[in-house]
């Protein structure tokens, strides 16, 4: 789908969880270690909970979704908040004609 | 760039408010397998079925993980059953229905449907001994979904099927008495069947289809509760609006699941059906919106403006979002899988009456009613044919989907589990339909028919 686009491998990475030192450090050096370029962050604190949303590129990356995924899930539990993974295109297909 | 209100919208949606892709089904052509020998015909049709589906539960897995969407249930539906096994000299069919059941567990599908015949102007000799077999096949089988197509808006209302389908959904019962007639929940009485139709019990592969095929139907009433709660002071006009845009957000996700479950599976995509189609969870209902409205219950006075005002918001974004929109794509009102509905009857809110007069403004009509264990097989046909002339006279897909519950009365509760939920008995009229039903025949087709 979108072959053409060539932006067919972009991520939403989402973080939810209560805030604290360290949590971008922590999601960028699993990104880092995988070759996955952050593209944007953005992040809102509501309540001491923290929001946050970053769109990366797996396009140079050897890593596919799934196993992304688990390694962002793993690095969660360590720091305390949940860390989810999604293809672009599930966000982008609902808002974006 | 997406915005950070526009990603949390969407996660909001799949953890909240329980959107989900209800069912991706997958269509198959079995017309290749008919054979004199039953037990060839019945080879050709598990190898059909095994090899094209073998991957559509992990297809449907890996799509859920990687785009973060929980899709319910992968199903399968096949040419109408009638059609195949016509070629045998078989005089029962349920070990053709015991074939798919078996085809469907080896792929690990939960439903498979297409136990089938298309009787709206007549019956074929193999027609009747489909229909003849329902029962002992529902007994026996778990996967296996049976549906009869009674009537058209082309070809009238075949009454003496209709007659016979009250008598066969009360036999069904009974052989699935253990289970509170559990068999019935898997059977559908039809007027203007669809061929591409995602959605139990009724799904089956037409004969106008390709040799195989995607159809997927989405799940949202928990995020257009969501979106009606937020907006308790806005005018209906303006309530419509937001139904419709919310119902185009979700119809995306159908869309965008299908076509990738379709590319992945190499087969072409079908459809998305919009119906929005309630679970048995707690804020995942239909009556909840309608409640939202502004209804104290649903079923009371204004219910039917509501729910045409949902549907057709619906339809309206659904139709928008997706490029080809198909099924049934009305708003499902099945009472035992709707928790509020549920409830909405045991209050005496929401009668048989009501839900017939609803089948006007929205689709599928009389679905999923507990009614009692000792109610005639007439006053069933009557019921079923009351329901069918609305779909045969309004151009629309309309069906029955009757538990006459064994041993049971008007009030008791009664379980079916899982997504089929949990129901009151309700009651039915008391006078008789029984001479009016044993006339049979054949109910002409309507003038609206005569279109050309």
């Amino acid at each position: 789908m979108d072959k053409g686009q060539g932006k067919g491998n972009r991520v939403i990475i989402t973080v939810l969880g209560p805030d604290r030192v360290g949590i971008i450090a922590g999601v960028a050096q699993v990104l880092t270690e995988n070759n996955i370029n952050i593209l944007d962050i953005s992040q809102t604190i509501l309540q001491e909970f923290l929001a946050m949303v970053m769109i990366a590129d797996m396009e140079k990356s050897k890593l596919d979704l799934n196993t992304l995924k688990k390694q962002l899930l793993a690095k969660g539990k360590e720091i305390g908040v949940r860390i989810d993974a999604q293809h672009e295109d599930a966000f982008r297909y609902m808002h974006r004609i | 760039m997406l915005t950070l209100a526009e990603i949390m919208e969407t996660i909001k949606m799949v953890q909240e408010e329980n959107l989900d892709i209800r069912t991706v089904t997958m269509g198959i052509n079995l017309q290749d397998c008919a054979d004199h020998n039953p037990a060839v015909a019945q080879q050709k049709i598990y190898h059909k079925i095994t090899s094209r589906a073998k991957n559509i539960v992990t297809v449907g897995n890996d799509l859920a993980r990687e785009y973060g969407i929980p899709i319910v249930n992968k199903r399968i539906a096949v040419t109408p059953i009638s059609l195949i096994a016509g070629c045998t000299p078989e005089a029962d069919y349920t070990d053709f229905a015991l074939c798919l059941d078996k085809a469907a567990k080896a792929v690990g599908v939960n439903f498979i449907g297409g136990f089938t015949a298309f009787v709206h102007k007549g019956f074929t000799a193999s027609d009747e001994k489909l229909i003849y077999s329902i029962p002992a096949a529902l007994k026996q089988t778990e996967r296996v979904c049976a549906s009869v197509n009674v009537a058209t808006t082309k070809a009238g209302i075949n009454m003496d099927a209709v007659y016979l389908m009250g008598k066969i959904i009360k036999q069904t019962a009974q052989a699935t008495a253990a289970q509170n007639g559990l068999g019935c929940a898997k059977l559908v009485v039809f007027c203007n069947i669809p061929e591409d139709n995602p959605f139990m019990a009724g799904a089956v592969h037409g004969i106008g289809e390709p040799e195989c095929t995607i159809n997927v139907g989405i799940s949202g009433p928990g995020v257009i509760k969501s979106v009606v709660e937020k907006n308790k002071r806005c005018d209906l006009g303006i309530l419509a609006e937001i139904v419709k845009k919310t119902a185009f957000k979700i119809t995306r996700m159908g869309e965008l699941i299908g076509r990738l479950a379709a590319d992945r599976l190499g087969v072409p995509f079908g459809i998305v059906d919009i119906s929005l189609a309630p679970t048995p969870a707690i804020g995942d209902s239909v009556a909840e919106i309608l409640e939202a409205m502004g209804l104290e219950r649903f079923g009371t006075h204004g219910t039917t403006a509501a729910l045409a005002l949902l549907t057709d918001a619906l339809k309206k974004g659904g139709a928008m979002a997706s490029s080809y929109v198909g099924g049934l794509s009305g708003t499902f009102i099945p009472v035992s899988e709707d928790a509020c509905l549920a409830k909405a009857a045991a209050k005496g809110a929401l009668s048989l009456d009501k839900l017939e007069a609803l089948t006007g403004v929205c689709s599928v009509g009389l679905d999923m009613i507990a009614v009692p264990g000792d109610t005639s097989p007439e006053t069933i046909a009557a019921i079923i044919a009351d329901e069918i002339s609305m779909g045969v006279v309004n151009r629309k897909s309309t069906a029955v989907r009757i538990i006459p519950v064994p041993g049971k009365k008007v009030g008791d509760y009664v379980e079916f589990g899982g997504l089929l939920g949990r129901a009151p008995v309700m009651s039915v009229h008391q006078f008789s339909s029984h001479e009016f039903i044993c006339r049979g025949g054949r109910v002409p087709a309507p003038l609206c028919s005569l279109g050309n």
